[in-house]
């Protein structure tokens, strides 16, 4: 880029948010799979928020940048898909399978059992941060239903009364 | 963190599973599955190269003609299995290939979001070469240089197997420049999703490949003639894909004859049965098996559960009945009846709970993964929301039914972009077609005294 042209990416303010070296490099690396740039666009959105578990408004223009494409289109993507955050989220999310495999047999229970335990519905995070609460799509585990994930791991079937036990697993 | 702790994690972590054993399975009645191992390990490449691996792609990267691989698939009409049906090997000979063409994309739809199905996930999981090598003859018909597994986030495990795979894979000169020396390039990388549905959809796809919002495209141009950054591209479903080495070493009229004298539909098929049935679960088994055996294989409904309804593939087919279980599931039959065979993983319903309530559950499921681009889908499917939980809590009011008929009509083929909105009308159309009684008793007011509330829009 010619340090005299201004770029629609340096005018908008990354509000001192700055990408971490090996998360740029990881980025980089992605980007190489790729006819053009932008197409690490939802990778790199996951390699920020691996690190700050969030997506922080900063690092729209931070990544926009690096991918070379305006932050109107990072922030359309990121807004789009249900597993980029753009606001903070718990320790752990755990996310709860409301399609039709577990919805036949006991998510309505689990749900329920999980709104008790957790003192939280959809879209919230516990008082202590530890837990966010969302729903999925078919988690694909309807042979295990009522499944659940949290974090990385799948869980299924599950019992409300598993869960006192399964939920301690994450501090 | 104490052992009881971590060991009841683990007792609860989930595990794909086949629920045949191997001595069920045989290299010429089970093209998919008959390298799986009962103890559910990953079968890796030594393993995958002792069972015949790689011997499709040696034959054809030997033989050289990528046509004759695309008149196999063609003869041996293998069905897109990720649900649509369409014939793969016709899907290939549309793919723009020759003169000044670029080499384009062959795409894997790795997404497996449809509710109710949960196949794709086993074949990656356990037997990731048999993905890879199917990848590679269909980058060799098609002339792809590059290919990607579009894989949702959610797939953390198939994400781990399928890296490593591709490792060995490469390693072992089976990936990359000038495969095992054969002059023909290609390689492979895993692309992982971040939620939505519409994803699986094969235009959205490649819009979100591209890092785009997942909104369909217009067909035409189809992908194969511009696809990915404007390449030809091919999308094929995973289980269609591992279809394709047995095809090619065992030739079109094999692969016709494993579904018998069952279905015009050849080869075998991964079904699978979930809800309350005694053993929710997955089988390889020849096209054309009916609902009935798939039921009797999961030892029946669950405790004194009647069936009362099920869904043939997922929840955008269209429900059936009892009486629909001697039917042999392949495309055309189930489509006859007025669903689709989708994924052919199967939902029970159970005759104690409420289709209108089912009906609420699958109808938010579509509302929430309604991409927005179309009219119908984006404002219709939660007005459909809106109407089902006002006739579950009783009350709905007079002309409610009749206006899901039309919102449900407002989203049939061809009045929005891509399937979704057709997907969320089969299984509501179905529903009021069997059990409109059930709907009529949730209507409690007459018209115009319910549903002061505005239509939940971006909540459900």
């Amino acid at each position: 880029m010619m340090a005299n042209t201004p770029q629609i990416t340096d005018l908008i303010a990354s509000d001192g948010f700055e990408i971490h070296p090996a998360d740029e490099t990881a980025i980089l690396e992605e980007m190489a799979h790729y006819e053009r740039p932008q197409a690490a666009c939802i990778e790199a959105l996951k390699i920020v928020q691996r690190r700050h578990g969030w997506v922080p408004d900063g690092a729209i223009a931070a990544i926009a940048r690096v991918l070379g494409v305006g932050p109107g289109e990072v922030e359309g993507v990121a807004t789009f898909y249900s597993l980029i955050f753009r606001q903070p989220v718990g320790r752990h999310v755990l996310l709860v399978c409301d399609s039709s495999a577990c919805f036949l047999t006991g998510f309505d229970e689990l749900k329920q059992a999980l709104v008790n335990q957790l003192g939280i519905d959809y879209g919230q995070t516990t008082g202590d941060g530890r837990f966010t609460l969302l729903p999925v799509c078919c988690l694909g585990a309807c042979d295990g239903a009522p499944a659940l994930m949290i974090d990385d791991d799948t869980y299924g079937p599950v019992s409300p009364d598993d869960l006192p036990g399964l939920l301690e697993g994450y501090p | 963190m104490s052992q009881t702790m971590s060991s009841q994690r683990d007792s609860l972590r989930y595990r794909s599973r086949l629920l045949q054993p191997e001595a069920e399975r045989h290299p010429d009645t089970h093209p998919l599955t008959w390298r799986l191992r009962d103890d559910g390990e990953v079968v890796w490449l030594e393993e995958y190269l002792r069972k015949d691996g790689y011997q499709a792609v040696r034959q054809a990267l030997d033989e050289g003609d990528p046509q004759s691989v695309i008149a196999n698939m063609k003869e041996a009409n293998v069905r897109g299995r990720g649900g649509a049906g369409f014939s793969a090997g016709l899907k290939w000979s549309l793919t723009l290939q020759g003169g000044d063409m670029p080499r384009g994309y062959l795409i894997c739809n790795a997404d497996e979001m449809e509710p109710g199905t949960f196949k794709d996930r086993l074949l990656m999981e356990q037997q990731p070469h048999l993905l890879i090598e199917g990848m590679i003859l269909g980058a060799l018909a098609n002339n792809c240089f590059y290919g990607y597994i579009f894989l949702r986030g959610e797939y953390v495990e198939s994400s781990r197997v399928l890296n490593r795979a591709l490792e060995e894979a490469r390693k072992a000169g089976w990936l990359g420049a000038d495969i095992n020396g054969s002059g023909f390039d290609f390689d492979i990388v895993v692309h992982t999703g971040a939620g939505r549905y519409i994803c699986g959809e094969e235009t959205a796809l490649i819009n979100s490949l591209e890092g785009k919002r997942a909104n369909p495209r217009a067909k035409p141009p189809f992908p194969g003639q511009s696809g990915a950054w404007g390449k030809p591209s091919v999308v094929n479903n995973v289980e269609t894909l591992c279809n394709v080495p047995a095809v090619i070493l065992n030739g079109a009229d094999w692969y016709q004859a494993l579904s018998g004298d069952r279905t015009n539909d050849g080869g075998s098929k991964l079904y699978g049965i979930s809800g309350p049935v005694e053993k929710p679960g997955l089988w390889e088994l020849p096209m054309g098996t009916t609902g009935g055996e798939i039921l009797d294989r999961a030892g029946g409904m669950r405790g004194s559960s009647q069936l009362k309804a099920w869904l043939p593939g997922g929840a955008s087919t269209g429900f059936l009945l009892p009486e629909h279980l001697d039917l042999p599931l392949d495309f055309d039959t189930v489509g006859k009846e007025g669903s689709r065979l989708g994924t052919g993983l199967l939902t029970v319903v159970p005759k104690e709970r409420s289709m209108v309530a089912l009906m609420r559950n699958l109808e938010e499921f579509f509302a929430r993964e309604s991409c927005g681009w179309c009219t119908p889908c984006r404002d219709g499917l939660p007005w459909t929301v809106k109407l089902l939980l006002a006739l579950e809590q009783g009350e709905g009011e007079e002309g409610d039914i009749e206006l899901l008929d039309k919102l449900a009509a407002d989203c049939g083929p061809g009045l929005t972009f891509c399937a979704h909105a057709p997907g969320a009308a089969m299984p509501l159309q179905t529903a009021l077609k069997h059990f409109r009684y059930e709907f009529e008793q949730g209507v409690s007011k007459p018209r115009g005294k319910a549903h002061q509330d505005p239509i939940p829009v971006g909540e459900v």
